[in-house]
């Protein structure tokens, strides 16, 4: 894998000028995964933050080849553009190796997008899917989607005084993509780099579809100060909220496994979406939340053959 | 060498694919439409094709893989119906917004509810605003004709806009019939090769689909309308061309028996040949009668509607879709908004020839000849000053 020093000096995919926010995950994201490509990369988006933010007529931050035309249909349209590339290279009309890459939030691939990144896994394409998972519908004005955790605040599931926050648990997306039966699929995050960076030239290299989901936080969403985003990263890790792991043909490998797991009120803290758990009545929420990431980080032990 | 060959509709579709040997086809299977997909794909099995064939899990997918495809460089075609087209609704806005020259051929299907899988027009007509060229085919012959040109049409520089071929679902796509085929290499020659206006495969950053926000998207769409005033030569001059090279020649619209006619029929589809032979028989009994079939409904040629119907003094029109709530229906409202006002700077006192509205044959309801006949007349008696009904139905109870 390239040094840190190596790839500052690699040409970027997405340069400054763009419009998102201090401290959002999503550009840090997109960054390290183009850095990662060997080879020229033709990039589809999802309507979302990432796209809106970058491509405000007539100005772009894409320094590559870059399509976007609905939310739900990312994987759909990159189906069409490698599709296109497959035929033009049986036709002898290129020679150039290409890869795709297709971005979408979560809303446009838990959600809406789910159809159609689940047809493009089966069809077999090769392109890499990178979710990038702020957990909510942040484009929009932070409405939940079926990744957001349980007890969490948006506007559409508000911290009130009958319902405390998402009362329900967010959708296992990861596991959905590898049950497709594809080489390469893993979790990932914006704060680690050196994570991402490996993992996504190796889902990049696959002959085939790949899925990386990717923790991409939200200043906006998750209510932290923007200087905060690689330490909420970091908690996300450290209580396995967000454990990193890889399933490779099937087989399970935990990327990351803390010294110390740390309890998930470390993670909730710095963060005015679960502002409403801390208060008194709410202990049980938080009991749940600790019993769905207890369990989770125990089967992904189980299944990567590792002891807690 | 052209070949006579007996074929379904659908068949006709699907051999017109074959022989225009496009980069991508994303299809999905939808009654009345599925058999081009079917056939397509025992093309592509048996490597008949270049074609690489995504058999997408949705219309919507569909659409969307051919924007895909056409925005990487490559020739692009699909297929649907009915819902398949609505499914699709969303991205034909953005496939004509982003001037992808993509060819659809869609067979003309009832939407639900209730579900009918019947032909009727309302599919097509849902999506006139959203920015594709209709051009609608009254046999199996002009099926496949219309294909091949769509292809010129949609790919022409001055123009770049996707073109959807309708065909009436059941009556045209399951019928039989005997037409004249042509070569690979005739289709080939007259096609020509791609030369798409853009591809992310030359691998030259671009960003294709951006957000156009209060300073920029009027424009674009202003710049999107005036591509439409181009069209109606290049169907035309691709008509003419298809007509040198094959003996067909094809045009916006088709005059049939207008010249002396007193009253003129105005139909859209496969019902025109049956309007024929009732025209036929009529004239031949003494009854002025013509027929003016519109084939290009997008962009709608009305100077030469105007042209055409200003000589005549009453007109019935055959509309097989409503607009729920509009005051007539879709093809009724095109040839009266061209007929409105034709003197002068748009003033009102026009002609003023009666125009008819007619809805018959929604999902699958057969017209017959005698019902034809009948509003034919019933156009006859208000040339001569009778009243009647402005906007009615023929065949419903």
């Amino acid at each position: 894998m390239a040094s840190l020093k190596e790839l500052s000096t690699k040409q970027e995919g997405l340069v400054g000028g763009h419009r998102l926010c201090a401290g959002c995950g999503a550009p840090i994201a997109v960054r390290q995964i183009l850095l990662a490509s060997e080879y020229p990369v033709v990039v589809s988006s999802a309507t979302g933050c990432l796209e809106v933010a970058t491509t405000i007529f007539p100005y772009t931050s894409w320094d590559v080849p870059f399509v976007h035309s609905a939310f739900e249909n990312t994987a759909a349209t990159v189906s069409g553009i490698e599709a296109c590339y497959r035929s033009f290279v049986r036709q002898g009309k290129t020679d150039k190796k290409i890869k795709f890459i297709a971005f979408g939030g979560d809303g446009g691939t838990y959600d809406i997008g789910l159809q159609a990144l689940s047809g493009a896994l089966e069809r077999g394409h090769d392109f890499l899917y990178v979710c990038y998972d702020n957990g909510a519908y942040m484009n929009t004005g932070i409405q939940r989607s079926s990744a957001t955790p349980r007890g969490a605040a948006t506007t559409t599931t508000p911290a009130g005084t009958a319902v405390p926050g998402k009362q329900q648990h967010r959708k296992n997306l990861t596991e959905i993509c590898a049950a497709h039966g594809i080489a390469y699929a893993a979790q990932s995050t914006a704060g680690r780099w050196q994570d991402l960076t490996k993992k996504a030239a190796k889902a990049i290299e696959v002959d085939g579809p790949a899925f990386l989901n990717v923790l991409a936080p939200c200043p906006r969403g998750w209510r932290y100060p923007t200087p905060d985003l690689l330490s909420i990263c970091k908690l996300a890790h450290d209580t396995c909220y967000w454990p990193l792991y890889e399933i490779e043909d099937g087989k399970y490998t935990i990327s990351y496994k803390p010294k110390e797991k740390l309890p998930i009120e470390d993670f909730l803290k710095p963060q005015g979406r679960f502002r409403h758990l801390m208060a008194p009545g709410n202990e049980g929420l938080i009991a749940q939340l600790q019993a769905d990431v207890d369990s989770e980080w125990e089967r992904l032990l189980r299944l990567a053959g590792e002891q807690s | 060498m052209s070949e006579r060959i007996l074929i379904e509709g659908n068949e006709a579709v699907a051999l017109a694919l074959k022989l225009i040997d496009p980069d991508v086809v994303a299809a999905y299977p939808i009654t009345p439409a599925t058999e081009v997909v079917q056939k397509f794909a025992e093309y592509v099995a048996d490597g008949e094709v270049v074609t690489e064939f995504v058999a997408v899990e949705s219309e919507h997918s569909a659409m969307s893989a051919c924007i895909g495809a056409s925005t990487a460089g490559g020739r692009v075609m699909t297929a649907t119906s009915s819902q398949g087209l609505g499914l699709m609704w969303e991205m034909l806005y953005i496939a004509a917004s982003l001037r992808r020259p993509i060819t659809m051929a869609v067979a003309n299907r009832a939407l639900s509810g209730n579900i009918n899988i019947h032909c009727d027009h309302s599919d097509t007509m849902g999506a006139r605003d959203a920015g594709w060229i209709h051009l609608f085919s009254e046999n199996t012959q002009e099926i496949f004709d219309n294909m091949i040109q769509a292809v010129r049409i949609a790919e022409h520089p001055d123009v770049r806009l996707p073109v959807m071929v309708c065909y009436d679902g059941f009556v045209i796509s399951h019928a039989r019939e005997v037409i004249e085929s042509l070569s690979k290499e005739e289709v080939q020659s007259f096609v020509g090769k791609h030369k798409a206006s853009l591809s992310l495969l030359d691998l030259e950053p671009k960003t294709v689909g951006p957000l156009d926000l209060q300073d920029y998207y009027f424009e674009h769409k202003r710049s999107q309308a005036e591509a439409y005033k181009a069209v109606p030569g290049v169907i035309e001059a691709v008509g003419q061309e298809f007509g040198k090279a094959f003996g067909r020649s094809y045009a916006q619209v088709e005059e049939y028996n207008m010249d002396g006619a007193e009253v003129a029929l105005v139909a859209l589809g496969s019902t025109n040949g049956t309007i024929k032979d009732v025209v036929d028989g009529m004239n031949e009994s003494g009854k002025k009668v013509g027929l003016l079939k519109i084939r290009a409904f997008r962009p709608f040629p009305a100077e030469l509607v105007r042209a055409s119907l200003s000589k005549v003094k009453a007109v019935g029109v055959f509309d097989r879709s409503m607009t729920f709530g509009g005051w007539g229906n879709p093809l009724f409202t095109e040839i009266r908004s061209a007929m409105y006002g034709t003197s002068g700077n748009g003033c009102c006192c026009g002609p003023c020839i009666p125009i008819l509205d007619r809805v018959y044959g929604l999902g699958g309801r057969e017209i017959s000849m005698a019902e034809i006949e009948q509003y034919a007349d019933e156009v006859l008696a208000v040339a001569k000053g009778e009243q009647v009904e402005l906007i009615d139905y023929i065949g419903v109870r």
